[in-house]
């Protein structure tokens, strides 16, 4: 008894393929030229989606593909944002090293929260996420730990400029910095779920009955999946706080982690691409929502938060499988129609 | 000792407030098996809607009754007009609605009402009942307001046609149909019931916690925690949890380990109780079948 | 029409006007037209501290009132208030906004802690003034360090030293139970009560309490505090966990001398709390409480009265969060005033810090913004007042740290 989409492991390559290329190489191109072409601010943000997808991807291996429904990963991209800043902060290190360190240290703590965690089931492991996500901030406060974390005033950082003499802006440094990360996380979560990993991942969602019968250790991939998936979520906050210069306990509230959600089910569940949109979505629609109520007055600040809510709700009515589902629908949809245009 | 005592009356009587909020998500689950995070939002502004009515002139128990009474419809037309649509869909899909709920009803009621504190009356006399100098009488209050709903549900779901149906309804869809119980109406009558009993969840937190637009979102955790505590299926159990985790909140920051990371411990000790017994202190214990 | 009669009531008011040079250059002047000028702001109108979001659309309001009567020095003011949800990689990220792509002239009265300190650095590496910040903490008045930043509120620090001074002067052998929220509002206070006390902090403070805003309630904070015997009750809490805090320690039938912080003497909140349970409350306060009737006749109280009347909802009258909004707006309004037609960003941080003795409608008589090149404090000076069970009343001279 699944309670997730029981997506196409595999996509519908035959017809797919020619435009998926097309579409890779024009996303390739994009992120490429886009610093050209973009003020500091922008890519600002751009940035910050590319750590946003990261997040995602790390959180849909673990929703997605493997079932478990988490409500806390604030909490994971929290524990990587304050180990980088701790170790730049407290002990020196150069921002480019500390991005696999907070990905390991994340690493082992989304292992061990994973283990006790194998024994609840969907609503019961969703409360304990949830709960990590509210005690996260509580914690990173706490007052034995401020010598290190600096307590609820929190750690700065000097913005790091781009390194052998390039001629680029700092804002375009970082920018090609995360999207180096981002390429190579992406690249390896594809091949992850493509593999044999990846496939036990999935029958443990679908037929975990069947899955331990066939021999596959449910435990340990549970387990592991969790691992891997805070991992991706601490690299993300460790890349976010280098952009940012800056993290408190107010940096991760429980909202970042609701966030997460909507981006992994907007993005479109089991999509690894489709992440991009997802942290497009969490990026920008709350803005296009305050400049669309904007116009209502000054008593209608609160109101992008509605129109954003009813925008949810539409877009799950719209678009069940997320936007990766509704590209892919209507990519498909293309390909016949250019197979039959070849047939005539 | 007395420093004892009140810290355990204290957080049985938050316990009295966890326990309907969780009342309330266990009604939801018993009807459709979702978990609704929006509970919280829905209770908020149902009690919003209490303190208009009381602003305009309405005494404290009319106001009451009509805003359980709206509450009701109001979660039977959110049910057929929003819920309705994702019968099919996901669960995920069904927990980011619920999310656009909280978003939607949150601003909502800020813009209209403002963010900040309001207070909010309570039905009990100023004085505490009995010299009960341990307990403030809303304190008292709540709890027997916890009691008397509890006992409501129970009766209901035992004792009434419709209760017995809807029980077969979320139990066993298929055969229901067949013996002519209409399954949609009765998903629609347990979300009637669970924001009809939030509300109430509502107007008995505010006097404690104030009325603003948030007011929910410390509660809903906690109402959540006494719920899968006690079991989610089981009203009873929800009730239990609820005092349990009120009274544990207290003494664990006021004895354990300060009240910097109650909450942490609070809530590592309830998962440490789900692991050794994943269903909830009270809760049905299911065997998978393959 | 707006005048200085019953705006500022200042001397120094208006005063460098005259006779300055029309410098028009754009690139001296970002944000500035010969029509308008472009001011940005964050604010939490969203999340956790959105009661505070107020105090933005009193500030926007004003604007709107000021432009209506022609502007200043012939300019409207554009004022962008922008939501950061009380996030701080938000906040970067809308203030990167409003200086690359809206080019603000500056930022005022952006609100928080968290928030604040993480766009200092991007502020003053890209000189840009950070003007009258919206929060008390102590850490946005360093000239030395930070010269583009500067407060407004007379700091937590300051309010909590007043207290401490006024426990050792009348009850030296006082026991102090402390509740304070757990980050640097809260312990602003401590630092400041452990500063005043000097030696005695460690004898006389004999419980300190903190709780999570995270929590639903602090009565099992203030049944601890209780339990230790303390005679002596100060209370670092934000409004609703303030309320609970005066209620319950009533409750409890506990006699202590109780000193509650000025962010949450609203009588609204104290109305929450019950208004006999708040009898002997104890504070140090520097804006008008809006609710109290002794106002009805302050030419202050009725410029504001009016003003929330015909540009906002009656009902915000009484929000003493917008009657400060209301003050600091004033305040503004004088440092844009003195910068004439130089709005380079340069100038307008000096004239801001060239403030003298600025009166404004809603900061209590007495209470006057004072700055200089090294005094990034504006405001130091506060009243102690007692809740007599219907209205704050002021005792005592004005005081400052």
């Amino acid at each position: 008894m699944s309670t997730l989409p029981t997506a196409k492991a595999e996509p519908e390559r035959s017809g797919f393929i020619g435009w998926g290329r097309v579409g890779l190489a024009c996303v390739v191109v994009f992120a490429l030229v886009l610093p050209f072409m973009s003020s500091g601010y922008h890519l600002f943000q751009y940035a910050q989606v590319l750590n946003y997808a990261i997040a995602l991807v790390g959180l849909n291996l673990l929703t997605g593909y493997n079932g478990q429904i988490s409500l806390g990963h604030g909490a994971f991209f929290a524990i990587g944002g304050y180990a980088s800043a701790i170790l730049v902060a407290k002990f020196g290190m150069p921002y480019w090293v500390t991005p696999p360190i907070a990905g390991m240290v994340c690493l082992v703590a989304g292992f061990l929260f994973g283990l006790p965690a194998l024994r609840l089931e969907g609503l019961y492991l969703a409360l304990a996420t949830f709960a990590l996500a509210v005690a996260m901030p509580q914690l990173l406060n706490y007052k034995h730990f401020d010598a290190l974390t600096g307590g609820s005033g929190g750690l700065q950082l000097a913005k790091p400029g781009a390194p052998f003499g390039l001629p680029i802006t700092s804002d375009q440094w970082l920018y090609f910095y995360c999207l180096g990360f981002a390429a190579l996380l992406f690249l390896a979560a594809r091949n992850l779920v493509r593999g044999r990993i990846g496939r036990a991942m999935v029958a443990i969602r679908d037929q975990p009955v069947a899955a331990e019968t066939m021999g596959v250790p449910i435990s340990y991939v549970k387990a592991m999946c969790f691992g891997i998936s805070a991992l991706y979520a601490g690299v993300g906050g460790a890349l976010s706080v280098t952009i940012v210069g800056y993290v408190s306990p107010d940096s991760f509230g429980l909202f970042l982690s609701l966030s997460f959600l909507v981006g992994i089910v907007v993005g479109g569940l089991t999509s690894i691409p489709g992440m991009l949109f997802g942290a497009w979505f969490i990026e920008f629609v709350p803005n296009y929502a305050d400049q669309l109520t904007s116009s209502l007055g000054e008593n209608a600040k609160a109101l992008p938060w509605a129109v954003y809510g009813v925008l949810l709700i539409a877009l799950m009515f719209v678009m069940p499988r997320g936007i990766a589902g509704a590209v892919t629908a209507m990519a498909a949809r293309l390909q016949r129609f250019t197979n039959a245009t070849k047939r005539a | 000792m007395s420093t004892f005592a009140h810290q355990f009356f204290s957080g049985l009587a938050m316990g009295g407030v966890y326990a309907i909020l969780a009342l309330a998500l266990v009604m939801i689950y018993q009807a459709t098996h979702l978990v609704n995070f929006a509970q919280g939002e829905m209770a908020m502004f149902a009690t919003y809607m209490a303190w208009n009515m009381m602003d305009s002139g309405l005494p404290y128990w009319a106001a009451f009754g009509l805003t359980v009474v709206l509450s009701f419809a109001a979660g039977v037309i959110i049910e057929r007009v929003i819920v309705r649509p994702f019968a099919k869909a996901p669960v995920l899909s069904m927990v980011i609605v619920f999310i656009g709920m909280v978003f939607i009803f949150n601003s909502v009621v800020g813009w209209i009402y403002g963010y900040e504190i309001k207070d909010f009356r309570s039905p009990f006399p100023e004085k505490a009942w009995f010299g009960n100098t341990l307990m403030s009488s809303h304190e008292s209050g709540v709890i027997v307001v916890t009691f008397l709903v509890l006992a409501l549900v129970y009766g209901f779901f035992r004792f009434t046609p419709l209760g017995l149906a809807m029980r077969a309804a979320a139990q066993n869809p298929a055969s229901s149909r067949l013996v002519g119980i209409k399954v949609g109406w009765m998903l629609a009558l347990g979300w009637g019931l669970a924001a009809a009993i939030g509300s109430i969840a509502g107007m008995m937190a505010a006097p404690v916690v104030y009325l603003d637009p948030n007011m929910m979102s410390s509660l809903l955790l906690y109402g959540f925690a006494a719920a899968v505590l006690g079991g989610i299926d089981n009203p009873w159990g929800a009730v239990a949890g609820g005092f349990i985790v009120g009274v544990m909140q207290n003494l664990v920051g006021a004895y354990l380990v300060g009240t910097q990371i109650q909450l942490s411990v609070a809530l590592v000790i309830i998962i440490g109780v789900l692991v050794m017994k994943p269903s909830g202190l009270f809760g049905r214990v299911i065997v998978t079948r393959v | 029409m707006f005048t200085r009669r019953n705006l500022l009531l200042s001397g120094a008011a208006g005063a460098a006007l005259a006779g300055l040079p029309a410098v028009a250059l754009a690139e001296d002047m970002p944000g500035v037209t010969a029509t308008e000028i472009k001011i940005g702001q964050t604010m939490p109108y969203s999340g956790p501290a959105s009661a505070y979001g107020v105090i933005g659309r009193v500030e926007v309001a004003f604007v709107k009132m000021i432009n209506e009567q022609g502007g200043i020095n012939g300019r409207k003011i554009n004022l962008i208030s922008l939501d950061d949800g009380y996030s701080p990689p938000k906040a970067v990220e809308q203030i990167r906004r409003l200086a690359e792509q809206d080019k603000v002239a500056f930022i005022f009265q952006s609100l928080g802690t968290p928030s604040n300190v993480a766009i200092r650095s991007y502020l003053n590496e890209h000189k840009i003034p950070q003007l009258f910040v919206a929060t008390g903490a102590s850490l946005f008045g360093e000239p030395k360090q930070f010269p583009w930043t500067m407060g407004i509120n007379p700091s937590y620090r300051t309010e909590a030293i007043i207290y401490g001074k006024y426990i050792l002067a009348n009850m030296p052998d006082a026991k102090i139970g402390v509740l304070y929220q757990n980050d640097s509002f809260g312990k602003d206070y401590i630092d400041g009560l452990k500063a005043a006390l000097g030696d005695k902090a460690a004898k006389m403070i004999v419980k300190e309490a903190s709780y999570e805003v995270s929590e639903p309630t602090v009565d099992s904070q203030v049944v601890t505090l209780q339990g230790s015997g303390a005679n002596v009750f100060v209370i670092a809490a934000t409004p609703k966990f303030a309320a609970q805090a005066v209620r319950k320690s009533a409750d409890l039938g506990w006699k202590a001398e109780r000193f509650l912080t000025n962010v949450s003497v609203a009588y609204p909140i104290l109305k929450g709390a019950g208004l006999e349970k708040s009898k002997g409350l104890i504070t140090a306060a520097y804006v008008k409480d809006p609710a109290d009737p002794i106002w009805k006749d302050d030419p202050g109280y009725k410029a504001w009265a009016a003003f929330a009347t015909k540009y906002m909802t009656a009902s915000v009258i009484t929000d003493g969060n917008a009657a400060y909004g209301y003050s600091v707006a004033q305040v503004l309004m004088q440092v844009l005033k003195q910068c004439g037609n130089d709005l380079s960003r340069a100038n307008i941080l000096k004239q801001a810090a060239n403030l003298k003795d600025v009166k404004t409608a809603m900061f209590l008589p007495g209470v006057l913004v004072n700055t200089s090149p090294d005094n990034y404090f504006p405001i130091r000076t506060m009243q102690l007042q007692r809740f007599d069970g219907t209205r704050w009343v002021s005792f005592g001279k004005l005081l400052s740290d």
